[in-house]
C-alpha cells in the first residue's frame, strides 16, 4: 500500500481514497468478528462465577499458526466483563454485562476495542463525590461502533442530550456575542479554550507514532501560516531548549506530561514527548497545544475583562486553521450529532470552556452562592484549573455544558452569567440583597 | 497492524536519541523495520515489546531493560531483538546456550549454619508463568482470573508445613490487610513507570492476591509482575532450610498444575520464561539481609562483591538504601546457572563476607581473604 500520506500537499481526491480505505477495513473488521463469534459458539471456554473456577480448554488453531503455537484463548463475555462493583464512574454506571457483551467483539476499523475505551474507567473507580467518565475513544469510528455505551454516558454527562435524535448546532461567528467586556475591577483575565482533532488520524489514546507525528505535522504547517496578530512559533517539547522551557513556564503555557492516571491508564501518555509541542502566538494571546489529550487544544486569552475580543480571536483563529488544513486536503472531525470529536466524550460538541478569573470576595461567601452558579449553568475552580481550590476570593467560573449549544449560545452564557455576579457582588458591597436568578434552559 | 503499515518504518521507528537502556542499545531503524509486520499468535507486536523502554529513557548509571514479553511467542517471534538483550544483561548469555534447571535441594552444600549474629533473614524468590496464557502486559481479564483461579487451586491443595491460604487483593478485609502489611507480604499496585508503561497494572487489582503458609514461610504472589512469583523466607541464618522449603514447594506446585493439564513456561535455552528478560533462566534471586557496618565501608567492597557473583541492595529491596549497615545481599546472575549453582553463590559469598566483617572487627586484614573472581 503506497505511503499516499507522505505526501507533502494533499489533494480532495485522497478524500475518496481514504473513504474507499475505510470501507474497505469496516468489512475487514465486520468478517473478522463473525469470525469470532462463530469460534465462540463452538468453543467452550467456561468460567463459572468468581468463587469456583473451572477452566475449560480451547484451542482453535489458525492455518497460519506454527505447530506448538497457542492461539489466544477465547473467553466468553461473562469472563471478561469487568468487576465495576465499587466504581463510580459514567462508564461503569452504564456497561451492563448485556451491552458488554454486545460490544466486546466489535472493533474500529483501526482496531479499537471496546476493552481499550474502558480501560482508564476500569482502572481508576472513580470517588463518591466526582463522577469521572470512565472512557475515552481511540478514534473518530469509536463513537459509532461503540454507541450503545458512548450514547448512554453522553446522556448522562451532558444533562440528557440524546445522539440519536438531536442535533448538535455549530456556531463561530463571534459578531453575534452582546456585550463582553467586564470591569477590571472584578475581572483578571478572560480565556475560551476547545479541541480539533484531525480527520483521518487515531486519537491520542490509539495512535501510532507516525500518526501521532502526522498529527504535529499537519497542524504546524497549518499555524506557520497564520498572519498579522495570530503569527506564531511552534515549540516542539523534544527539541526545546532550556531558555524557551523557563520562558514557557513563566507564560504559564508549558504543560507536562501527564501524571493523572485518569489520563495514562488512557494510554495518552505514549511515547512522551515525542511529537508533542506548544504553538503561540508573537503576542501571547493564542496558544495551542499539539497531541497532549488531544490532536489539538486551542487556547485564546488575555488578562483583563474583554471576553469579546478573546472569543473574536478565538474564532478567527480557528476558522483561519480549518480553511489552512483544507487547503491541503484535511479536515476536523465533526458531525451533526455530536459536533466536534474529541477524545473524552466530556468535550463533545463546543470542546468549549470560556471563563473568566474573577473576584468575588462577598458573594463566594453567600450560601446562595452555588444554587446562583448552578442556574446561570456555571461552574466554579480554583485558579489552578480543574481539582485546584480558589486562592483568595479569586475563581475560576465558566459554562458547565460543552454539548447542545453553540459556541456563541455558551460564550453569551458565561458573559450574561459573570455579568450577573458583578452585579450581585457590587449590590453586596452597597449593602443590598441579591436575588438568585430563575434557572436558564440547557438546550435551546 | 494493519494500520501501522500505511507508515514507514522510519516514521513509525522511536525517537530513542534521549535513551539509555538495553532495548534503546539494540534496536536500530533496521531491526524494527524487519520487525514490525510481525506478531504473536495472541497478536503482540514489536511495539508492545519496546513500549516501557521508549516510554522510560533511563538513566546512564542503571541500565534497564526497556523490553517485556506478553506472552511465551514473544521470545521467539522477536528474538532478533531479544537475543542480543538478553546476551548483553546476562553477562554474555548466547542464543544457541543451554540452560541448567536444579531444584534438588540435597545438591545444596552446607548453608545451614550462617551467623546468626550476622544473618537476620534469609529468603529465595523466583517467578513462574503457566504455559499458553498471555503474560501481565497482554493478559485480558478473562485470562487473569483463570491464572488466578488455577493457582488458588493448585495452592489450595498444598498440606503439612506447605499448608495456607489466599488473599484475594479485592476481597481483603482491613484487618486481613492490616496483618499481611505487618507481615511485610502485601503488595500494592506498581507504581513504577517501568511496570506501568508494560500495561501490567491494568484492571488492578482484579485477579491479584497474595497465598501464604499458616507458617509464614512460603509466599505467592498471583498476577503481579509475573503470573506467580513464589518466595521462600524465614528469620535467621538458615538459607538450606529455606531452599528446601523453596524446592519442595515449587515442586510440588508444578506437579499441582501438571495434573490440571497445564505446565510452567520453560525451554532448554531460556530456562523459565517470565515476564522481563531480567528474570529468564532461574527467575532465583537468593539472599539475605546481613549485618556488614565495617565491611560495607571498606574500598574493596564492591570489588568482593563483584568477584562473588552477589550485588548489594537496601532492606526496602531493589533501589533502596541500606540502613544501619544492614545489606540485602543476593546473586547478581540469573541465566546460566542452576538454582542450586546460586544459592552456593549466595552461601559461600555471605560467609566470606562475615568472615570479612569479623576481621575487620578485630581491626584485621581482609586482604588475604580476597576471593577469585567467580
Amino acid at each position: 500500500m503506497k505511503s499516499w500520506l507522505k505526501d507533502e500537499s494533499q489533494t480532495r481526491s485522497t478524500f475518496i481514497w481514504r473513504d474507499l480505505v475505510c470501507f474497505y477495513r469496516v468489512q475487514m473488521a465486520s468478517s473478522f468478528a463473525r469470525i469470532l463469534s462463530s469460534k465462540r459458539k463452538v468453543g467452550i471456554l467456561s468460567l463459572v462465577g468468581a468463587g469456583s473456577l473451572t477452566v475449560g480448554f480451547f484451542l482453535n488453531r489458525e492455518q497460519h499458526v506454527n505447530a506448538g503455537a497457542h492461539v489466544r484463548r477465547i473467553y466468553p463475555a461473562s469472563a471478561e466483563y469487568p468487576d465495576l462493583r465499587k466504581h463510580n464512574n459514567c462508564m461503569a454506571s452504564h456497561l451492563t454485562p448485556a451491552v458488554y457483551a454486545k460490544l466486546c467483539d466489535k472493533t474500529t476499523p483501526n482496531g479499537y476495542t471496546l476493552d481499550l475505551a474502558i480501560q482508564t474507567g476500569v482502572d481508576n473507580p472513580g470517588h463518591p463525590f466526582i463522577k469521572t467518565v470512565g472512557m475515552v475513544a481511540g478514534d473518530e469510528e469509536s463513537y459509532e461502533v461503540f454507541a450503545d455505551i458512548f450514547n448512554s454516558v453522553i446522556k448522562e454527562r451532558h444533562n440528557g442530550y440524546d445522539p440519536c435524535n438531536m442535533k448538535h448546532p455549530t456556531d463561530l461567528d463571534s459578531s453575534k456575542i452582546r456585550g463582553g467586556q467586564f470591569d477590571v475591577k472584578y475581572v483578571l483575565s478572560s480565556r475560551v479554550r476547545t479541541g480539533r482533532s484531525i480527520r483521518g488520524l487515531s486519537l491520542p489514546p490509539a495512535c501510532t507514532r507516525a500518526e501521532r507525528r502526522e498529527v504535529e505535522r499537519v497542524v504546524i504547517d497549518a499555524l506557520a501560516g497564520l498572519k498579522g496578530d495570530l503569527a506564531g512559533k511552534y515549540y516542539s517539547l523534544t527539541l526545546m531548549n532550556e531558555q524557551e522551557q523557563q520562558q514557557l513556564i513563566d507564560d504559564h503555557f508549558l504543560f507536562d506530561k501527564p501524571v493523572s492516571p485518569l489520563l495514562t491508564c488512557a494510554g495518552m501518555a505514549r511515547d512522551w514527548p515525542d511529537a508533542r509541542g506548544i504553538w503561540h502566538n508573537n503576542e501571547k494571546t493564542f496558544l495551542v497545544w499539539v497531541n497532549e489529550e488531544d490532536h489539538t487544544r486551542v487556547i485564546s486569552m488575555e488578562k483583563g475583562g474583554n471576553m469579546k475580543r478573546v472569543f473574536e480571536r478565538f474564532c478567527k483563529g480557528l476558522q483561519e486553521v480549518e480553511r489552512l488544513i483544507q487547503e491541503k486536503g484535511w479536515e476536523f472531525m465533526w458531525n451533526e450529532h455530536l459536533g466536534y470529536i474529541l477524545t473524552c466524550p466530556s468535550n463533545l460538541g463546543t470542546g468549549l470552556r470560556a471563563g473568566v478569573h474573577v473576584t468575588l470576595p462577598r458573594l463566594s461567601k453567600d450560601p446562595r452562592f452555588p444554587k446562583i452558579l448552578d442556574n446561570l449553568r456555571l461552574q466554579k475552580r480554583g485558579t489552578g484549573g480543574v481539582d485546584t481550590a480558589a486562592v483568595g476570593n479569586t475563581f475560576d467560573i465558566s459554562n458547565l455544558d460543552r454539548l447542545g449549544q453553540s459556541e456563541v449560545q455558551l460564550v453569551q452564557t458565561v458573559i450574561d452569567g459573570v455579568n450577573y455576579l458583578i452585579e450581585c457582588e457590587k449590590k453586596l458591597e452597597r449593602g443590598q440583597d441579591i436575588k438568585i436568578p430563575a434557572p436558564i434552559s440547557q438546550f435551546k | 497492524l494493519n494500520l501501522k503499515m500505511n507508515f514507514t518504518a522510519e516514521q513509525e521507528y522511536p525517537d530513542l536519541s534521549q535513551h539509555s537502556n538495553h532495548m534503546a542499545k539494540v534496536l536500530t531503524l533496521e531491526m524494527y523495520a524487519n520487525l514490525r509486520d510481525k506478531q504473536t499468535s495472541s497478536g503482540f507486536t514489536v511495539d508492545d515489546v519496546i513500549q516501557t523502554g521508549v516510554d522510560n529513557p533511563g538513566h546512564p548509571f542503571i541500565m534497564t531493560v526497556g523490553c517485556v514479553a506478553g506472552d511465551e511467542e514473544t521470545y521467539e517471534v522477536f528474538k532478533d531483538l531479544l537475543d542480543p538483550i538478553i546476551e548483553d544483561r546476562h553477562g554474555g548469555y548466547k542464543p544457541t546456550d543451554k540452560h541448567k534447571t536444579d531444584l534438588n535441594p540435597d545438591n545444596l552444600q552446607g548453608g545451614d549454619d550462617l551467623d546468626p549474629n550476622y544473618v537476620l533473614s534469609s529468603r529465595v524468590r523466583t517467578g513462574r508463568s503457566i504455559r499458553g496464557f498471555c503474560l501481565p502486559p497482554h493478559c485480558s481479564r478473562g485470562e487473569r482470573r483463570a491464572i488466578e483461579g488455577l493457582s488458588v487451586e493448585a495452592l489450595g491443595v498444598l498440606d503439612g508445613d506447605l499448608k495456607g491460604k489466599y488473599y484475594a487483593l479485592k476481597d481483603m478485609t482491613e484487618e486481613e490487610q492490616q496483618q499481611l502489611i505487618d507481615d511485610h507480604f502485601l503488595f500494592d499496585k506498581p507504581v513504577s513507570p517501568l511496570l506501568l508503561a508494560s500495561g501490567m497494572a491494568r484492571d488492578w487489582p482484579d485477579g491479584r492476591g497474595i497465598w501464604h503458609n499458616d507458617n509464614k514461610t512460603f509466599l505467592v504472589w498471583v498476577n503481579e509482575e509475573d503470573h506467580l512469583r513464589v518466595i521462600s523466607m524465614q528469620k535467621g541464618g538458615n538459607m538450606k532450610e529455606v531452599f528446601n522449603r523453596f524446592c519442595t514447594g515449587l515442586t510440588k506446585i508444578e506437579e499441582l498444575f501438571k495434573e490440571k493439564g497445564h505446565e510452567f513456561m520453560w525451554n532448554e535455552h531460556l530456562g523459565y520464561v517470565l515476564t522481563c528478560p531480567s528474570n529468564l533462566g532461574t527467575g532465583l534471586r537468593g539472599g539475605v539481609h546481613v549485618k556488614l557496618p565495617n565491611l560495607s565501608k571498606h574500598e574493596k567492597f564492591g570489588e568482593v562483591l563483584k568477584r562473588l557473583r552477589l550485588q548489594k541492595r537496601g532492606t526496602g529491596g531493589v533501589d533502596t538504601a541500606a540502613v544501619g549497615g544492614v545489606f540485602d545481599i543476593s546473586n547478581a546472575d540469573r541465566l546460566g546457572f542452576s538454582e542450586v549453582e546460586l544459592v552456593q553463590m549466595v552461601v559461600d559469598g555471605v560467609k566470606l563476607l562475615i568472615e570479612m566483617e569479623k576481621r575487620l572487627e578485630a581491626g584485621q586484614s581482609i586482604n588475604d581473604l580476597m576471593p577469585e573472581q567467580k
